[in-house]
């Protein structure tokens, strides 16, 4: 069984198109900046955030409110519903079928609602969030959210991936999603994660992470033969088992995972026109990273990591960067690694602070995250016949 | 269909604890039941006592249950997934954050509570004190379903390497309303 990937979506403060968000990314361009006074936090951040007019009008435009069980929708399910509604309209897919899987990934969905007087405690639960999107398409199955820290975003294109290679579904929308808020910042800020200033994947002088807002929806359907597109080749987790808010010092979850999907996908170094990384900027991620990759051999393909572009897009961020890695390298290109200056990890590995060419047509994309958690996806293009 | 044989079961909640259907343990003692039940099986394991309670009774349900099992443990292995359900995700950590967060003159969020506002730290949890390099993921679903539990399960079965899971329903709202219905399962 093929899948195929036959719809997408970004909405991002970079565009509401993967085509805006990918010419975005091919200008340079990031919404990353920094605030001095967000949300009155005591401390300043630098962060990538959606603007409420610009949302609510294409909101308005894409999404029939009329269906709606409630009059407004937090930011959260604005972002996630509308992102889901643009990737279906480009798609022949009925999603009222009880063949399609709704599934969302999610960190924190709205969890921002916690600061009400009186919480709606059912509707932060991100699987409420997931039941109205699956309903508001009539969907009749229940939708899953995928919540497994910052790998959410592949986790769940392999959920996807394994319901369609099994039979379960013939089509899996898949959505990715998080807003920042108080909550998230100040949490990230209290692990000492973030830079105040644009993130420098890899690079010596890295201090931290940046947040961003972000989502993304991938649509998969199984298919008997490749006609052409894009296509999941193979997916994998492995666990560090060594800590749960750091990585492991000799990357074993993601080299397992990594590993596990190149032999799984019969991929060598060879056929490979980058890997997409994780590259948060924390010391310890992109130290963690770098080292995986050497010991699976991969030192000399070529590597970029998006996060210099949109922040980390938590959530998000496994399937934002799928996407705009498969219009890059559909069109040749390697993006640079936005914000990267002199390597600073002790492995070596093939960064450029600007876009490379590629005539490969596969990719692995990498993500790791709390909890010890890891995974690898690859996947290819193949050009119509 | 695949075939799976459930190996061991455990229950886990505020007032009793059964293994394999049968009741080991019931609550009534002065001190917490989840205190009481790190006790009874002898632990020396201080990071027990750093976890949220989503991670506690988590961790508990996989010590009665991997305690069952018998056999070697702590030796590194990749075979075994480790694939946890709920609803609520992290709620009650995500609660007692939030109030670290809530006022501007008393504003000191704890990276220690931060840490377990992610449903999916108790994957992590197990997986360490195990040595399980395996597969570890959380799902969330709107309600309790067998048929979409089911369905992650068969799913999981497919990743390469992996012939057992640990697996089940795990919610944790407060000191007094969790539950965790969890099993070791294997496919033949």
């Amino acid at each position: 069984m093929i899948v195929r990937k036959i719809g997408e979506n970004i909405i991002s403060p970079l565009g509401f198109s993967v085509a805006e968000n990918f010419a975005a990314v091919m200008d340079g361009r990031s919404a990353l900046q920094r605030y001095d006074h967000l949300w009155d936090l005591p401390f300043p951040c630098f962060v990538s955030l959606l603007a409420d007019d610009i949302l609510d009008e294409v909101f308005a435009q894409a999404v029939d409110q009329s269906r709606l069980p409630m009059k407004s929708c937090t930011r959260f399910e604005k972002i996630a519903l509308l992102s889901a509604a643009k990737a279906l309209q480009s798609t022949p897919l009925d999603p009222s079928s009880p063949r399609v899987l709704f599934m969302l990934s999610s960190t924190k969905g709205n969890v921002s609602l916690l600061a009400d007087a009186a919480p709606d405690i059912k509707r932060v639960t991100p699987a409420h969030t997931a039941q109205l999107i699956a309903r508001y398409f009539g969907n009749p199955n229940m939708p899953l959210v995928v919540s497994n820290a910052c790998i959410s975003g592949l986790c769940a294109q392999i959920e996807a991936y394994r319901c369609l290679q099994s039979g379960q579904y013939d089509a899996a929308v898949v959505i990715g999603a998080d807003v920042l808020s108080p909550f998230i910042v100040s949490g990230f800020q209290s692990l000492k994660a973030l830079s105040d200033e644009q993130c420098h994947p890899f690079s010596s002088v890295r201090q931290g992470l940046n947040l961003g807002e972000a989502a993304a929806t991938v649509v998969y359907a199984a298919g008997e033969e490749p006609n052409g597109g894009w296509r999941m080749l193979a997916g994998a987790m492995a666990n560090d088992a060594n800590h749960i808010s750091g990585p492991s010092r000799t990357g074993e979850g993601s080299y397992r995972a990594l590993m596990s999907v190149l032999q799984s996908a019969a991929l060598t170094a060879e056929d490979l026109a980058c890997l997409n990384v994780h590259g948060t900027s924390t010391l310890y991620n992109d130290e963690m990273e770098a080292v995986a990759i050497h010991r699976a051999g991969l030192s000399g393909v070529p590597v970029n990591a998006l996060k210099g572009y949109y922040g980390h897009t938590l959530g998000a961020a496994g399937i934002l960067e799928t996407l705009l890695t498969m219009h890059a390298v559909e069109q040749g290109v390697v993006p640079a690694t936005r914000g990267y200056e002199e390597i600073g990890v002790t492995m070596p590995l093939s960064l450029s602070s600007s876009s490379g060419k590629t005539s490969k047509t596969a990719f692995v994309k990498l993500l790791s995250g709390f909890g010890g958690c890891n995974a690898a996806a690859a996947f290819t293009f193949d050009s119509c016949r | 269909m695949m075939r799976y044989e459930v190996l061991h079961t455990v229950k886990l909640c505020p007032s009793y604890l059964e293994v394999d259907g049968n009741r080991i343990a019931e609550a009534g003692g002065e001190t917490s039941f989840l205190t009481d039940l790190y006790r009874r099986l002898g632990l020396d394991y201080p990071k027990f006592f750093k976890m949220d309670i989503l991670s506690k009774v988590g961790f508990l349900a996989s010590e009665f249950l991997l305690e069952q099992e018998g056999g070697e443990r702590f030796v590194p292995r990749a075979d075994r997934a480790v694939l946890l359900f709920n609803r609520y995700s992290s709620m009650h950590a995500d609660q007692t954050f939030q109030e670290t967060i809530a006022h501007p003159e008393d504003f000191y969020p704890k990276p220690s509570v931060f840490v377990y506002t992610l449903p999916n730290i108790v994957t992590g949890e197990i997986a360490i004190r195990n040595k399980y390099h395996g597969e570890s993921n959380f799902i969330l679903l709107p309600e309790y379903s067998e048929q979409a539990m089911n369905q992650a399960i068969e799913r999981a079965f497919l990743a390469p390497g992996t012939t057992s899971l640990l697996t089940g329903w795990l919610e944790a709202l407060s000191e007094n309303e969790y539950e965790a219905s969890c099993s070791l399962i294997t496919v033949h």
